[in-house]
């Protein structure tokens, strides 16, 4: 190996840029690339920084590393098959995406769920919330130097994909859902972890507020880091967390209840300054928000008819395979499902669900047939990205690394 | 109650754009417009602006081609919310592939900035007086636009590919 190590050095771009009179000597800003991989920013972003030693002076984010054009795939691909790529938008909450998306067709199919199917749709709904958040949450830990808390709250993530795995045998990439309902009944199994987890959760999500919330390093580090005002967040059309700690209570289960919200209980957290702090602590009360969210939905259930999973639509929803091989209409609705030869009436929806980081929104034309026209997904990461630089400018690069993992950026919804 | 919204959204903006305003219907949930395209910042700042309407929460943009619909072939579909009432509309503009090119609301919503980029980036549409219009999530030396109809699934411009017995 007698190959030179090159060594690159940082750009300094020696012309001044404007030299003040009280100004001695002429500014000397550095460009500083960080990312595309970088170690600090947890996924595949690219931000060529300006910096005036270590403060960032102005940024510009480069985006669409992993673009995989989801929504040209969703032109070509009937209806069930596109659940298996939402999967891989917001992959810290796919349930979410998953039922977003069968809702949304739901709602173009005029389908009426039963209430049972959507309280299950409920539980897991806000069981991947928990999971995104304790992401969000234990990371905003780690950047500040506290990996502790990171290591123990995710041994609570880890269960919540115990339970994915039990309802649909995959834990990151669930697809779950059917358009119609489930693909099958919650499982005693599934009741029994189900149960275990709103046991333990609780003490472990204070354990790790304990060590977080009222820490002095903590505090120190990320009140008032990378704020945003409402207005400006607003005019960014910001939601979810990020617009709730900007003190905007938006959120999408309230103002446009979809699966029943509408019964529930449970109060929208929102923030004062819009700082890495308040959404933080918007996220953490979130979680308590979800579990009793949860322990509603369990009662609700009790009191529906058992064994509903799924409505009655048969030219929608699969047939159970001995009805296939025995009856032969249960046959002809399979074959007809399977080859996307279902008819699907003429017309454009936009349904949007309060996802783990803001308003997932599908918009469908359908022109009849067996794909859709056009699929467009808002994606709330995609939308409230641009208003990074912004945000970090002026403040310090350790700051900049801070306020990204508290945006919650996804690499998989940002480029879609 | 929606179907009051579709008319009163109606009457204001007939009222102030007169021929400007082409249809108004509901679909679903939504009241959707259709303008003409030389007006839509307008538009958006009137609904911005008017103190009973207030539309000042954007929802998302995007981009439509239809083929078929000689002379106006490409699209963009907007979705404003009034987040006071809870009403959502959406506002649709239409015009031809040979000049796409229509006034860009930037100047309203900071956050269509990269929501116009990408529709560029996809549909080749030129938004008059964006501050940075260039390509977003493809590379920047991509030839043409991939969301328009006439381009397949797979890469575009690739030969050496037959996808006669497996394509869709």
């Amino acid at each position: 190996m007698n190959t030179k190590n090159k060594i690159k050095k940082v750009k300094t771009n020696s012309t001044p840029v404007t030299i003040a009179d009280n100004q001695v000597e002429p500014a000397i800003y550095s460009t500083l690339n960080l990312g595309p991989t970088h170690p600090a920013t947890h996924g595949i972003f690219q931000n060529v920084l300006k910096m005036d030693g270590e403060i960032v002076m102005d940024s510009e984010s480069t985006i669409g590393y992993i673009h995989r054009s989801f929504e040209k795939i969703a032109e070509n691909r009937p209806y069930y098959q596109f659940t298996v790529v939402t999967d891989r938008l917001n992959y810290c909450s796919a349930p979410i995406n998953n039922l977003a998306w069968i809702m949304s067709v739901e709602k173009l199919l005029e389908i009426e769920i039963p209430k049972r199917v959507q309280y299950l749709r409920v539980i897991i709904m806000e069981l991947a919330r928990i999971s995104d958040h304790i992401i969000c949450n234990s990371v905003i830990g780690v950047d500040t130097g506290a990996m502790t808390g990171f290591l123990y709250i995710f041994q609570m993530r880890e269960r919540i994909y115990e339970i994915y795995e039990e309802l649909c045998g995959a834990r990151l990439t669930t697809n779950i859902g059917r358009i119609g309902g489930l693909e099958r009944d919650f499982s005693p199994k599934v009741w029994d972890l189900l149960n275990k987890f709103l046991i333990d959760f609780p003490p472990a999500l204070k354990e790790f507020e304990n060590l977080l919330m009222r820490n002095r390093i903590f505090m120190d580090r990320t009140v008032g880091c990378g704020p945003i005002s409402a207005e400006r967040a607003l005019n960014y059309s910001f939601s979810g967390p990020n617009l709730r700690a900007a003190g905007v209570d938006y959120d999408v289960r309230v103002m446009n209840p979809y699966c029943s919200y509408e019964e529930f209980d449970f109060i929208i957290p929102v923030g004062l300054n819009g700082d890495t702090y308040d959404r933080f602590m918007v996220r953490e009360q979130e979680m308590w928000e979800s579990v009793k969210i949860i322990q509603q939905a369990i009662e609700k259930v009790k009191k529906e008819p058992e064994g509903v999973y799924h409505a009655d639509v048969p030219e929608y929803f699969l047939p159970p395979k001995e009805e296939v091989y025995n009856n032969m209409e249960a046959l002809i609705y399979h074959f007809k499902i399977v080859m996307g030869e279902t008819v699907t009436p003429k017309g454009e929806v936009y349904h949007a669900v309060e996802g783990g980081n803001g308003e997932l929104g599908f918009y469908i034309i359908s022109e009849g047939g067996r794909a859709p026209y056009r699929v467009h997904i808002r994606r709330p990461c995609f939308i409230y990205y641009q208003a990074y630089a912004e945000m970090i400018k002026g403040g310090m690069l350790s700051d900049a690394i801070l306020t990204m993992s508290s945006m919650n950026v996804i690499a998989g919804e940002l480029d879609a | 109650m929606e179907n009051s919204l579709l008319l009163n959204v109606e009457e204001k903006l007939k009222l102030t754009f007169g021929e400007g305003v082409l249809s108004a219907e509901q679909h679903y949930d939504y009241p959707v417009f259709i303008v003409k395209s030389e007006i839509i910042c307008d538009v958006v700042r009137f609904l911005y602006n008017d103190e009973d309407l207030a539309f000042q929460y954007l929802t998302t943009l995007a981009g439509l081609h239809y083929p078929k619909n000689k002379g106006m072939e490409l699209g963009v579909m907007y979705q404003l919310h009034n987040l006071i009432k809870n009403s959502r509309i959406r506002i649709k503009v239409f015009f031809s592939i040979n000049n796409p090119s229509l006034p860009s609301i930037t100047p309203v919503f900071s956050g269509a900035n990269w929501m116009e980029r990408e529709t560029f980036d996809f549909y080749g549409i030129n938004f008059k007086g964006h501050p940075n219009l260039k390509r977003i999530l493809n590379m920047e030396d991509m030839k043409y636009h991939p969301m328009l109809k006439e381009y397949p699934l797979e890469d575009g411009t690739r030969e050496d590919k037959d996808d006669k017995m497996f394509g869709r």
